[in-house]
């Protein structure tokens, strides 16, 4: 399935723009999803850490994601 | 009441604690958070602040619903800047009003503390040699 991967912060820095279209294999959770952007792109792993969103929501690893989610990758946060 | 915003016009401190604040409550605790001239000795430039709108309003309401649950208070705001600030501009207001003064400041540090902790907004901060997301990095 085509997605649309959504990054702010310095996950926009890494991933070269605010989002990256990405074609995932159907059925694909969340853990697996973390090992193909940390593949595509090593600078993620040295995060400090970092969570995936799913509609507006941090996911669970076991999280099976469909083609109309919206999904984000969410660096640790610094507002206030 | 509910107030939350998130927006890049400056921030309007009286303005808040005035929607924020009724007469039958006779306690308003406002945490307001500036931008400091530098970070452990070096000088800050300025900070640029961007946000994940729909999650960060959706976190913020969960912030002033456990807030209004947890405590006997009336009325929360919580407004927040993105974009670029310069020194001494205000990135965060939380008013936070009830009848009386405990669950005020209770809720109100609650709010700021849970706030840098969970609503995905981020800064960068820009110094006179570089610049680096705050927190990114262990």
């Amino acid at each position: 399935m085509k997605t649309t991967i959504l990054a702010f912060g310095i996950a926009k820095e890494i991933f070269g723009g605010s989002k990256k279209e990405l074609e995932l294999k159907d059925g694909i959770t969340v853990r697996e999803l973390k090992n193909e952007l940390e593949s595509f792109f090593p600078a993620i792993k040295k995060l400090h850490t970092y969570l995936i969103a799913v509609n507006d929501d941090c996911a669970e690893d076991d999280l099976i994601l469909g083609a109309n989610d919206e999904i984000a990758i969410i660096p640790p946060v610094s507002g206030g | 009441m509910i107030d939350l915003k998130i927006s890049d016009e400056p921030l309007d401190a009286a303005a808040c604690i005035a929607k924020a604040t009724e007469a039958e409550c006779g306690g308003v605790a406002v945490f307001i958070g500036t931008v400091r001239n530098k970070t452990k000795e070096r000088r800050v430039v300025r900070l640029e602040y961007e946000c994940y709108m729909s999650m960060a309003l959706k976190e913020m309401k969960k912030i002033a619903d456990d807030a209004i649950g947890l405590w006997k208070i009336k009325n929360i705001l919580i407004y927040h800047r993105t974009g670029i600030l310069h020194i001494g501009e205000t990135a965060v207001i939380i008013a936070v009003n009830a009848p009386h003064r405990e669950a005020a400041f209770d809720a109100c540090r609650y709010a700021i503390d849970t706030l840098k902790k969970t609503v995905p907004i981020w800064k960068k901060e820009v110094f006179e040699d570089g610049e680096e997301w705050v927190s990114a990095h262990a």
